[in-house]
Order: C-alpha cells, then structure tokens, then sequence
C-alpha cells in the first residue's frame, strides 16, 4: 500500500473543499450573517491541514487498485468530516453525530435531513447544503482528476472507485479528458436549469440551491416544505432537470457528438425511461381521487416519480399520505435508481437489465442444459465478470440492508419507518415513508442509528464495495 | 554396473553423463531418433531408438543382465510401466520418476505393489529444497544428512559478519560453535580448506553443522535467523504447489502468479489458502502491485530461464526479498553464478543426484554405503554420506592418524543420533555415519577417503 499517495490525495481533497467552502463565505458576506465566520473557520483549517498533506510529493505517483479504493473512501470521509464543521462550530446543529448526518447526507446527494426546521437556518449555511448535493453529484474525485497530473492507470482506478454503474466506460481514451467532459456537461445543464429557474421567478439565491439539488440529485431544499409553495412552472423545470440528471452521461456525450441516435438507442436510457412514464400513469391513475383533475395529479405525480427514481427526494406533497398502490410503486422506484454514469443513486438500472437478462438466460440453460449463451447491452456482450460484479454486488446489498435494518430496530420505530429510512438513505433519496416521509425527517433516530445511517449513504453512493475494502483485512495486509 | 535410461531428456543426459564418467555401462532408450542423435557423443554410452516399455527394445537393450533400469520420460505412466515390464523381464533394480501429484500421495502403495526400488518426484524434492531455505533465508542453500540431524549450509560472507582475515581456526577460536568449515568458493574456485585457510569478504562459505548448533553460529556472526513471513512465486509449476503447500502449513503467505488462466484456476483449487494472481510475472505493474516490494522472498519458478534471471535482476533492484531462482538449462553457469541472485535451483540436478545416490548404495557390497550423496559447491564437489557396516583400515584409529586424500574432510560423525564435529582424537567406528566432504569424484566406500 503505497500510503504517502493515499495522503497528498487527500491533502488536495481538503485544498479543494477550502476553495469550496469560499462560495457559501461570500453568501454570509452579502446577507451579512455572523454564522460566516464557522465557514472560514473551516475553510482555512482545510487550507493548512491540506497544504501540509501536499508539501511532501511521494516518490512514486503511481497507485493500483487498492490504493484507489481506499483514497476514494477515505476522500469521502475526511470530506463529510470537514464538511460537518460549519453546521457544529456555528451553533445550529449541536450535536457533532447530526452534523456529520447532514452533510453525508449531503455529499452523497441522499438528502435526507436531521433538521425540523430548515428554514431556521442561516442563508449561508443553507447554501453550504445544497451545494456539497453538486459536489458529491459527479465527484469531487473525478473533479481532482481533471486537475491533477496522474499516470493513466491510477485515474482509472479512481474513477472506477467512484463512479457508479457496473462498468465505467471512457468516453475518450484519455480519463482525464472524460473526467472534464463530464464536468463541463455537468455544469452546463446546472446553468441551464438557473436560467430556467430564474425565468421562472424564482429568487436568485432559490434557483441557485434548488439547481445544485437537482443537479446532484440531492434533495435538500431550503423551504420546510421542500418545493410544495413553488409555482407549478418551476415545479415543471425541476422535475424535467431531475429526470434528466438521472440519464446516463454518456447519452449527453452522444448527443454533443451529434450522435443523439446512438443516445436515444442507449437500453438502460429506454428502460430508464419508460418505467418513469409507466411508474406516473399508474400513479395518476390512481391519485385521481386525491388531486381531483387529471392534469394536476399527472404534474404531481411526474415530480414524484422523477424525484425517488432519480434519487434526488425533493416533495410537493407528502406522498406518504397517497393510496398504497402508490406508495409501494414509489419504494420500488427507490431500489432502481436512476441510470448508471449518472448523478443518481440506488442499485441503477443497468444493474436491474442485467440481471433480469440474467434470470432470462438461466431460464433458457434450465430447458437446454447444454445451451451457450451470452448476455447483451446495447449489442455488445456483458462480459461475465461484470455480470458476476453485479449478482456480488445484489448480495452484499441485501446483506448490508438487513444488517442495517436490524441495527435500528433497537430505536423501536415502525417497520415501515425502519425499512423505508434504510432505502431511503442507502439508495441516497432522503425522504421515506411513515415518520421520515416527505413532511418529518430523521431526529428521531439515536445516534447509533445515525451512525448506521451515516454508513449506509456512503456505501451507497460509493456503491459498497470501496467502503468495504476499508474494513477488509486484506487492504492492510503489507504483502 | 549395467544400467538402462529410459527418456533422454534433460534429466536422463545428465544422469547417462554423470553415471559413464563413474564407469558404468550406459544404455539410453528414447523413442524420437532426433533426440537420440542430438546427444553429444561425449556420452559414452549405446543409443537406441524405441519405445522403452516393450519388452523387445527392453531386451535388445539387455534388459536380462541389466543392473538397474531408470525411467525417466516425460509420462508418469509410461515410466511405471517401463519399470514394471523391467522388473518381470530382467528382475533388475528399477527407478521410476513421477512427478503427477494424484499419483504422488500413493505413492508408497505403487512402490511396493509394483516392486519398483524407488521412485522419484523431482519437483517435490525441488519444493522441498526450496523451502529448506525459506526457513533460514541468509543461506544460499541447505543440504540435510542424517535425516536432518545435520547440515551443510552454504552462505555468502559480508562485511557485518567480521570474518574477513580470519582463518579457519581463528573462527573456531573465536565463536567456540560446533560448526565445521567444510568447503569455501572464491570466484571460480574451489577449495576445501584446512585450518590455515583465510576466509575473505564475498567467500562463499559451507559450514556442517547440527542444526540448532549452525543457528548459534549464525546468530554469533550477526547473520538474520528468522524464516521469512511472505513469499512471491511467479509460474504456477508442480513445484509452485507443493511449495506454496510447504510454506502455507509453515503459516508463511504465498502469493502464485501465473499466466495461464485455466492453470489458475486450478491452482486455486489445489491450493485455498494461497492467492492466485493471473498476470504475466514479467508485468512490472503487476508486480509492484502485488506487493513485491513488500515481499520477504521472490521464487521464480516460470519454464524460461531467462525470465528467471531477468525478473529476480528485477525484484533485486526494487525489494530486499530473498531471491531463489530456478535454472533449467545450465549453459551459462558461470556467469548466472556472478550475477548473484540468490540460490539457485537446478531440479535436473536435484533428481540426477537422488538417482546417482540410490546406484552408489546399489554398486555397494562390500561392507559399507553411500547413504545421501549431495553436488555441492557448484557441483564441483560432494558430500556423501558412508554408513559404517564393518570394521577396517579406517575405523577404530584416531583420525590424524589417518592419511586423507588431499581435498578432502570428514564432516561430521553421526554415532547413535549424537552430531559430533570429529576433532583429531576422534575416532570412527562400526554402526557410524560419516558424512565426507571432497572434490573427488566417485567415491563409493569408506576406505576410498585414504590417500593411496
């Protein structure tokens, strides 16, 4: 394990997020709030703290796979840690465990809230949380590799570690040129939706967090009742953005390329997108009693499905109070996730194609026991390795759901609660149903659940199993 | 003696050339003509072109009158078979080399049903060898005697050991351990020394010893005792598996590279506790990747030579790991020799040796027998073991009365399991082993150590 290049990364993670911390200090200038002073604070200690991890270059730059695991969890962690630091040292949120909840939460773009009263909090802080949802979006990982000079090899094993998806793919030979490809594709669809937003008349400050929300697919809003008090016409916005983050970046690339064909052939794209269309029929259908007229039920039900598929977890209604057809097809949705190479979270579904793909294949082997056959996406085939990953990778999420579900039993909420509190945070949606549906939120949990929790976003933003090999005796094995 | 070699591989040609330098009537049987033809008339020895299990080729090689019958061809099976044909025909001794490890945990059964004199599987002993020196890495190579009740250790002397200048007896002055200096390369030479004898910085050094006795040597001097903790083997072989079995029950991690895919994948099965890497060993990535800078000893064990000596040049350069490399093909001995790369293996050796043991003990009636028969020093010496069965010239009289051959020592007296370094007054007598270290080659009783 090469460690002294697991510590210069994580030197220029902190240089990064001390540069990042600068935006919300200019908020707390303009608005003149005293709690800007915490934000500095922390901005400076991640400055000396990360110039001090970079002063000494390690000999050797290059890292393997190990190493890129283990940067990547570690990145995550120091990251949320530091990031946790405005929220405790200002005074609105004591406890150091909640702290640390919010901003996972944040990061990992769950947006799931400890807090009863968002609006209690100071601008700049509220600012701060939605934007560490555009950080975590695409990565702050992949943002240093645009950036910093590395051999090839090592990026890839960055990039894999944390991109999510059974497969990263380049889209240019070079990784770092597809690191800044997907951010420069990032941040023009975030402008695009401001503007959007700001035609709409919405407040600078609103469009700006709400566009940081949707792009990461967070979910943090900054209005108690999250987007319910919003115009139907920004409603609209966000939930078309939302739907669009959750696409697969490589069909953004095709469509730059002028190749919008081959995006639009894309099956995780096709699939993605006609179980969203299915997904609001159904729930119109079936929410007509509620909404009265046709059109307002389709319009809120399409911001609905396209927040929990997409994993983001903004709400203009509190759906936990819609029929049970409704609700369960909502918790379904939390499981798939949107594409993978997206900004979204859950077990993606590329993931699902495969292994419904798979069950099909294993139906054919039943009836012809000696029958060859392998399985495609988007014509090529599936190597076995990555259908392999896949089923592993169903496994260790069901395990660690269970595990996690069993842990925070011992807090004695509803089943319901628990369950849906597991998926919500481990798919990185927010909201659940029951007590942490759209209108409560996450305090009443102790602080060991909290802590499982914490765990429970990170493995699912990182996909598991860079989370795992941090726990694993192997990683720490000299040889 | 009459002997007939089946399988004119590498093994066989250097066993037909060690045992005609020794005198013996050779026979080789191989079935291709070319390899036949191709061995270098050196070899003083009949050739014939056949398949070494019929009986007509058996009995046109004189099967009848035939001492011994070594199989050593590329098929375990041909090979017992060949022995057993032998055995019916001729009832002479036979030797039989399997290697398919199946075959190998049976192989006392086959042995004795078969009625084969002995059979042998040169990778095994090769692992055997191999770990031998895992376990005292500073040793360039560890020969058993006596069943392990003693040993020749060979090592590389340093500067930190603060033997350059001394000589021979001032170390025993010195250190008082009861270690026999038995043999001392210094560049191309070979030198078995007497008390006299400067030791010098780079010297090669071969002590006998008992081994808790060569430890305290070892430890006095400042040499590093302790086995090591982890081990990288490039090439997956037979001689991989029983190694990494060898070193995984001696709780030392073993990582295997191999190329092969489906080689890996039985490795895996064959050996649960290792981890099997498919890679190319000769992937510098891959290496560094794996660790092998972190590694406490680096076997390759891959079937090209020069791969070997390439990658162990390689971990040289990057790891302080313990090199063993293994050399198939010796064409360039010398100049492997000086490249320093840790000790070397030559599995060719390894079973020519075993074989060339078992025919001494066979060629001897009279009296006493050559129990363990070693190359050391580059194969330009030997140590044998002699079981002492009666009474003669050389027993019962203190040994400076004896007149030695020149180059020549008795390293060590065995008596009743006790390991003496035998002093002057010492004495050998009936029911000793003796283990004698010389540069002569061919001895095969007891009183041939006299100077005549």
């Amino acid at each position: 394990m090469n460690y002294s290049i697991i510590v210069y990364i994580i030197g220029w993670i902190l240089n990064i997020e001390a540069v990042l911390l600068l935006l919300p200090c200019i908020v707390a200038v303009i608005y003149r709030e005293p709690s800007g002073v915490s934000l500095a604070v922390t901005a400076a200690a991640c400055l000396v703290l990360g110039v001090l991890l970079v002063l000494r270059k390690p000999k050797r730059q290059i890292f393997y796979a190990a190493e890129g695991f283990v940067t990547v969890s570690l990145s995550w962690v120091v990251l949320s840690v530091m990031g946790a630091l405005p929220f405790f040292l200002s005074g609105y949120i004591p406890n150091p465990v909640d702290a640390l909840f919010e901003t996972v939460s944040g990061f990992t773009t769950t947006g799931a809230s400890i807090l009863t009263s968002v609006e209690a909090l100071p601008n700049c802080l509220l600012f701060w949380r939605s934007f560490t949802h555009w950080i975590g979006g695409m990565g702050v990982l992949v943002f240093l590799l645009c950036l910093l000079p590395m051999a090839g090899g090592s990026r890839m094993n960055l990039m894999k570690a944390e991109s999510p998806g059974p497969s990263v793919s380049r889209l240019v030979p070079k990784v770092q040129t597809t690191a800044k490809i997907l951010y420069e594709i990032y941040i023009v669809m975030t402008i695009i939706e401001i503007v959007l937003l700001l035609l709409g008349g919405m407040p600078l400050f609103d469009a700006l967090t709400s566009a940081f929300g949707t792009a990461g697919t967070g979910g943090f809003g900054i209005k108690n009742d999250s987007f319910a008090s919003y115009s139907p016409y920004l409603q609209n916005v966000v939930t078309v953005f939302m739907i669009l983050f959750g696409i697969n970046f490589n069909a953004y690339f095709f469509i730059i390329m002028g190749k919008a064909k081959q995006a639009f052939q894309m099956e995780e794209v096709r699939a993605y997108l006609l179980v969203i269309g299915a997904s609001i029929v159904a729930i119109t259908w079936n929410t007509l009693e509620i909404f009265q007229s046709v059109g307002l039920a389709f319009q809120q039900a399409a911001f609905q499905v396209g927040s929990i598929v997409t994993t983001t977890g903004f709400a203009t209604t509190d759906f936990d109070k819609w029929p049970q057809a409704s609700r369960t097809i909502l918790v379904m949705l939390m499981f798939m996730g949107a594409c993978a190479g997206s900004t979204g979270g859950g077990m993606k579904v590329s993931r699902f194609l495969i292994l419904i793909k798979t069950v099909k294949k294993e139906l054919v082997q039943l009836v012809h026991p000696n029958a060859v056959k392998k399985i495609k996406m988007d014509g090529k085939i599936v190597e076995h390795e990555v259908v392999r990953a896949t089923n592993v990778y169903c496994v260790a999420y069901v395990l660690i759901f269970a595990a996690s579900m069993l842990l925070i039993a011992v807090d004695e909420q509803t089943l319901v609660t628990n369950f849906t509190a597991v998926a919500a945070t481990f798919n990185n949606i927010g909201p659940g149903l029951d007590v942490v549906g759209p209108s409560g939120n996450f305090s009443i949990f102790s602080n060991f659940s909290k802590g499982i929790l914490i765990f429970d976003m990170l493995a699912g933003r990182l996909e598991i199993f860079p989370i795992l090999v941090l726990f694993s005796r192997e990683t720490w094995r000299k040889f | 003696m009459k002997i007939i070699i089946i399988g004119c591989g590498k093994v066989g040609v250097a066993l037909a050339g060690q045992l005609t330098q020794e005198e013996h009537d050779v026979v080789l049987i191989d079935v291709s003509a070319a390899r036949i033809q191709s061995i270098a008339e050196e070899i003083d020895a009949i050739k014939l072109v056949g398949n070494g299990a019929s009986i007509a080729i058996q009995t046109e090689a004189g099967v009848e009158k035939a001492d011994i019958m070594i199989a050593v061809t590329g098929s375990d099976e041909l090979n017992l078979l060949c022995c057993v044909i032998a055995k019916k025909a001729g009832d002479c001794h036979t030797i039989a080399r399997v290697r398919n490890p199946i075959y190998y945990e049976e192989i006392e059964f086959i042995r004795e049903k078969l009625g084969i004199s002995m059979i042998l599987n040169p990778e095994y002993a090769a692992a055997n060898e191999i770990s031998r020196i895992l376990r005292f890495p500073s040793a360039i190579k560890i020969d058993p005697f006596a069943k392990g009740r003693a040993e020749l250790v060979k090592f590389k002397v340093l500067p930190e050991f603060k033997l350059d200048g001394l000589s021979v007896m001032d170390i025993d002055s010195k250190y008082h351990c009861d270690v026999l200096i038995s043999g001392v390369e210094r560049e191309d030479e070979v030198v078995i020394p007497d008390g006299k004898y400067i030791i010098r910085n780079g010297d090669i050094v071969s002590i006998m010893a008992a081994p808790r006795n060569s430890m305290e040597f070892f430890k006095k001097i400042g040499v590093q005792t302790n086995p090591v903790t982890s081990t990288m083997i490039i090439g997956g072989s037979k001689i991989a598996v029983y190694l990494a079995r060898q070193l995984s029950s001696m709780h030392i991690r073993v990582k295997i590279i191999e190329r092969d895919k489906k080689r890996c994948d039985e490795l895996s099965e064959l050996l649960p506790e290792t981890l099997i890497i498919n890679g190319d060993g000769s992937n510098r990535d891959l290496l560094r990747e794996e660790g092998l800078d972190q590694a406490e000893a680096f076997v390759t064990l891959t079937s090209m030579d020069e791969e070997n000596v390439f990658l162990a040049l390689f971990a040289k350069e990057i790891s302080k790991a313990k090199l063993v490399t293994k050399i198939n093909r010796i064409a360039f001995d010398e100049i492997v020799n000086r490249m320093d790369l840790g000790s070397l293996i030559h599995p060719k050796f390894i079973t020519a040796d075993s074989i060339l043991q078992h025919v001494r003990a066979m060629q001897n009636t009279i009296g006493s027998n050559v129990e363990t028969l070693y190359h050391i020093l580059d194969g330009k010496a030997e140590a044998l073991e002699f079981l002492i069965r009666e009474d003669s010239e050389v027993t019962n009289i203190p040994l400076m009365k004896i007149r030695l051959k020149d180059n020549l020592l008795i390293g060590c007296i065995n008596r009743g399991g006790v390991i003496r370094i035998p002093r002057g007054q010492d004495h050998i007598q009936k029911g000793d082993t003796v283990i004698v270290v010389t540069s002569h080659k061919g001895l095969s009783d007891i009183r041939d150590i006299l100077k005549k």
